[in-house]
This record gives C-alpha cells, sequence and structure tokens, in this order.
C-alpha cells in the first residue's frame, strides 16, 4: 500500500511538472497574438480615455490618430486568435468554444463602435467623451461572459 | 434523570429559539411623528434599487422585467433567484410593504420561513426605513411577470429551511465592520458598501459554513462559479486611488484601460446610474480600509 501510494505520488509529481514544463514550452503563438491584440486596444483606448478623463488634454491630431488605430486593429479578424483547445492556462473561458458565433458577434460590436469613435474623436471632445461608453460597453459585454479573473 | 432531561429541554428550546424566524419590528417601517407607514418614493426608490443591486439578480437577461431566473451556485447547492414583479400570482404584487420589508431585511417569508441567504438580506438588514420604502414603492411601479419562479437545487440538510436559523443566528449582524467614520461621505460610502452594495458577499472569503471571515473584509474569494477569483479591492492590493476607483464604478475602466469583466459588470451598470457624490463616497470608503 506504502508503496503504491509512493508510486502514485511520484507519478503524480512527474505529471505535474510535465504540465508545467508543457505550459512554458507550447504557449501557443495564437494567444500570445490575442493578448498583445487586447493590449493594443488597451494603449489606444488609453489615449482616448485619457482625454475623455480629463487626465491627457484634448488634442484632435492625436485623439484622431488614436481612434484611427483603434479602427484598424478592431477590423483585424480575430477568426486565428481563439484556436480549440487554447483556453488552459489562459483568461479565456472554455464557454467561447460552445459560442463562437455569440463570441465573434461580439467582435463585431467592438468593430461597429470603433466607427463611431473614428467618427467622433477628432471633433471636439463632447464627441470623443460621446463615444468612448460605447466602445467601452463593448469590451465589458466580452468580457462579462467569456474572460476568467483568476487574482 | 431529572437534570438531562432538564438540560435537554433548554437545548431545544434554544435550538428552536434560534431557528425560529425573528421578524422586522412594525414599528421599523413608522414615520416617528406621525405613527403611520412612511411614505416611499419611486424615484428615490430607483436610485436605492440600484445600489442594492436587486436587478442583477432578480432581472430578466433580456426584459429587464424582474422575472427572476438567474442561477447562483453555491458549496450548498444552485438558488434561482424568484420573480419579485407586481405579478399577483407569481410575483409579490399581492405582498404588503411590511411583507415585503420583511423579506428584504429579516430574510423572513410571509409564511414564516427563512430565506436562504443567497438573497442578500443580512447586509440589507441594515437599510435605512425610508429606503426600504422607496425601493418598495420603486418595485411597484414596475411592470407585472406572469414568469413562475424555479425551484433552487439544494440538497439535504440544507433544503430544510428551518436549519438556516441557526445560521442566521451566527452569522447575521447588524453590526458595521468599519466603526470609525470621520465624515459624512465616508459613513455614505459605508453605508453603500456595507447596506445596500452588499460587495463582501463577493469580494470577502467565507468559512466552512458560509459566513463571511470578516477578519478578511474585501480581501478578494474564490470565485463560487468555480471560475477563477474574485479579486481584493482592499488598499493594500489594489493601489487604486479614490479617483481611479470612482471612475472605475462609472465606466467599467480600470486604471490601465483594461474593463470591467465577469459579474462586476452588473455591479457597475447599476453604480454607473447613481450620483458621483455616491461613487466618490464608496470610493473614500475603500481607500482607507484597515
Ligand atoms: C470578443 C470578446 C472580447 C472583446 C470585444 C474584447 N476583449 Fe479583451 N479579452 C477577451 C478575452 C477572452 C481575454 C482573455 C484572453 C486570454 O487570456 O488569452 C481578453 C483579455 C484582455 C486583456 C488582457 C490581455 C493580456 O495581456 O492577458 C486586456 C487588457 C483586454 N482584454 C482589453 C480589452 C479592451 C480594452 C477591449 C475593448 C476595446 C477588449 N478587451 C475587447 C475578450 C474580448
Ligand atoms: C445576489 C442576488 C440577489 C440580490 C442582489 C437580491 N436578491 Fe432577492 N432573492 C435572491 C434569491 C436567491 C432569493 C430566494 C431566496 C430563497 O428562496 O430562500 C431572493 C428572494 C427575494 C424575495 C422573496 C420572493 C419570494 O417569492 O419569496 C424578495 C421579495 C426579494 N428577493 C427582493 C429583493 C430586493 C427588493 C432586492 C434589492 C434590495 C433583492 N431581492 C436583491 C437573490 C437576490
Ligand atoms: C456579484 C459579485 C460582485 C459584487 C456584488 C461586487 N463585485 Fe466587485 N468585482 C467582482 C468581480 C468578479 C470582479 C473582477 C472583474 C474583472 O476584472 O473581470 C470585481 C472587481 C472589482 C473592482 C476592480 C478590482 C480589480 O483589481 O480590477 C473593484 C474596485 C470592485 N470590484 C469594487 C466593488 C464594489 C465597490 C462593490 C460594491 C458596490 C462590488 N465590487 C461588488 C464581483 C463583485
Amino acid at each position: 500500500m506504502k508503496t503504491l501510494s509512493l508510486i502514485a505520488s511520484g507519478a503524480a509529481v512527474l505529471f505535474s511538472t510535465m504540465a508545467f514544463a508543457d505550459s512554458h514550452a507550447d504557449v501557443d503563438p495564437a494567444v500570445t497574438a490575442r493578448q498583445a491584440h487586447m493590449q493594443l486596444y488597451a494603449h489606444n483606448l488609453g489615449i482616448l480615455g485619457g482625454m475623455a478623463q480629463g487626465k491627457i488634454d484634448y488634442n484632435p491630431e492625436m485623439a484622431q490618430t488614436a481612434a484611427d488605430n483603434f479602427l484598424a486593429l478592431a477590423n483585424i479578424s480575430q477568426a486565428t486568435y481563439w484556436p480549440e483547445g487554447t483556453a488552459e492556462g489562459t483568461k479565456a473561458k472554455p464557454e467561447i468554444w460552445d459560442n463562437m458565433d455569440d463570441f465573434m458577434s461580439k467582435a463585431d460590436d467592438l468593430a461597429f463602435e470603433a466607427e463611431a469613435m473614428a467618427d467622433a474623436a477628432g471633433t471636439d471632445l463632447a464627441s470623443l467623451q460621446g463615444a468612448m461608453q460605447g466602445l467601452g460597453g463593448t469590451c465589458s459585454a466580452c468580457h462579462r461572459e467569456y474572460r476568467i479573473r483568476d487574482n | 434523570m431529572r437534570k438531562r432531561g432538564l438540560a435537554l429541554g433548554v437545548g431545544v428550546a434554544v435550538a428552536l429559539y434560534v431557528t425560529a424566524p425573528q421578524n422586522l419590528d412594525p414599528e421599523f417601517l413608522l414615520d416617528p411623528t406621525t405613527g403611520s407607514l412612511l411614505a416611499g418614493d419611486a424615484t428615490r426608490g430607483a436610485l436605492a434599487f440600484a445600489a442594492a443591486g436587486c436587478g442583477s439578480c432578480h432581472g430578466a437577461e433580456d426584459t429587464q422585467a424582474l422575472a427572476g431566473g438567474n442561477a447562483f451556485v453555491s458549496d450548498f447547492g444552485t438558488f434561482y433567484a424568484p420573480n419579485i414583479s407586481s405579478d399577483a400570482d407569481h410575483g409579490i404584487g399581492g405582498w404588503t410593504v411590511y411583507e415585503i420589508a420583511n423579506a428584504m431585511l429579516a430574510g423572513v417569508s410571509p409564511n414564516g420561513a427563512h430565506y436562504y441567504p443567497a438573497f442578500p438580506y443580512t447586509t440589507y438588514s441594515k437599510m435605512t426605513p425610508q429606503d426600504a420604502v422607496d425601493i418598495i414603492a420603486h418595485l411597484r411601479a414596475l411592470p407585472a411577470d406572469a414568469t413562475p419562479s424555479r425551484d433552487h437545487d439544494v440538497g439535504f440538510p440544507f433544503n430544510i429551511r428551518r436549519s438556516l436559523g441557526g445560521w442566521k443566528f451566527l452569522f447575521a449582524s447588524d453590526d458595521w465592520i468599519v466603526t470609525e467614520v470621520p465624515s459624512p461621505e465616508h459613513e455614505r460610502g459605508r453605508y453603500l458598501v456595507e447596506a445596500l452594495g452588499h460587495c463582501a458577499e463577493c469580494h470577502t472569503p467565507r468559512n466552512l459554513l458560509g459566513g463571511l471571515k470578516t477578519d478578511q473584509w474585501l480581501r478578494g474569494a474564490p470565485n463560487p462559479s468555480g471560475d477563477g477569483t474574485i479579486p481584493s479591492i482592499h488598499p493594500d492590493d489594489l493601489g487604486w486611488s479614490a479617483q481611479d476607483i470612482a471612475i472605475y464604478l462609472d465606466s467599467g475602466f480600470t486604471p490601465d484601460f483594461d474593463t470591467v469583466g465577469g459579474e462586476m459588470v452588473n455591479v457597475v451598470e447599476n453604480t454607473s446610474k447613481l450620483p458621483d457624490s455616491d461613487r466618490a463616497a464608496i470610493a473614500a470608503y475603500l481607500v482607507v480600509l484597515d
């Protein structure tokens, strides 16, 4: 009995180190890409949002550049970012793969609001502020259903 | 022998006492000067209703009617929020103001049963009488919906509502967690966080019996749904300024322009309806927590 459980725990250690090694060696490049893409959203949103919140002075050219970048990003197809089996070890919820159509439609909603932001950002501060909530709402609508929080 | 019988009798009496529902004092809802029932205001009630987050649990996703149906997974089973619309048969349209307040603040149903603490009456018990009658006025102004309430999936012994009395006896408390409130803003923040907003129900870890570990107040917890964790919002861990918190509760943007996710999206939907002063009050409370 004792040896058996020892062997079993040895096997468990072996498996867990294998899993650990695995998770480092083989991060799917699609995972790196989608997370970087999200960071690019946040970066450009930071410029627009910083102005909207009065943390940075409003500058129509800079706002337009950020909004154009954002629109370009939002129009990049997400299709290759979410291969099956890439939830493990990431913050993507497995439910994404049961509801891929809904998930992709949430990405489309974002592109739609990004269009509105690109029309508004260079006009004046009030227009930028008006487009901010709709844009942020599309991020959280997806994060609500499909992203795990783990700290 | 007789002594043991007596001890047993006392034990049973104590058990029956702690498990018997304690109703809300009917005087609580009376205007102290006139002695009649306080008048509720539905417009004010809409704000208190948002601060208390009733719609996040009882609201149907598509129609926003208070038809219930949302599921709450816990270690003790799955609870479904009931229909609390003004429908006379399937909702609470036929209940008196006192009956609704007794449910909301004391966790006792019109036929005298305990409610499960998945319904956060343990925090609403600190609600002011005026907010209670205002919320009820608001509830009554919302449309009726005839969707039947769904039965909970709860196994023995947690399906015995009587046993919840012991739980209430152990964990329900009218004491504030933060006892020192140096300013009216801080006091308002405490009321919004500890009473109406029931923030701790998610953000504070629980013991084996499901009671909140108040010594780890708002320091984060596993997500009862099994997916990930609920973050700490204690200043030691969060590190956001009061302004950062107020902006997040309004817009859902974090200071680095990520956005809110998970169950917190519903909370932000509610806090975004409150006046700026209320979001500032919540933030003022959070940034100085011990
Ligand atoms: C269609 C769904 C969807 C939309 C729309 C979306 N996100 Fe995300 N986001 C996710 C998912 C899923 C993850 C987790 C990805 C992972 O861990 O692999 C994520 C992760 C992130 C991260 C963390 C990335 C990292 O480094 O781990 C940030 C930041 C972020 N999103 C910002 C945004 C912002 C800002 C927007 C709106 C402009 C947005 N997201 C819109 C689904 C979405
Ligand atoms: C976290 C989710 C949650 C929130 C927030 C919440 N409730 Fe509930 N509520 C429940 C659940 C679950 C029950 C069922 C409890 C039971 O059956 O023991 C319930 C029961 C009730 C009942 C009794 C209904 C009946 O048919 O017996 C009333 C009335 C009620 N809630 C009103 C409210 C009001 C008003 C608010 C806001 C002040 C509110 N609830 C906030 C989850 C919630
Ligand atoms: C129904 C559960 C629930 C309730 C109730 C709740 N929260 Fe949260 N809260 C969460 C979750 C889940 C997150 C993580 C959101 C994310 O990043 O996806 C969170 C995140 C936060 C954050 C951001 C923390 C961070 O590190 O990103 C703050 C601030 C916060 N909550 C404050 C509050 C306040 C104030 C209340 C009460 C008014 C409250 N919460 C009530 C579940 C809840």
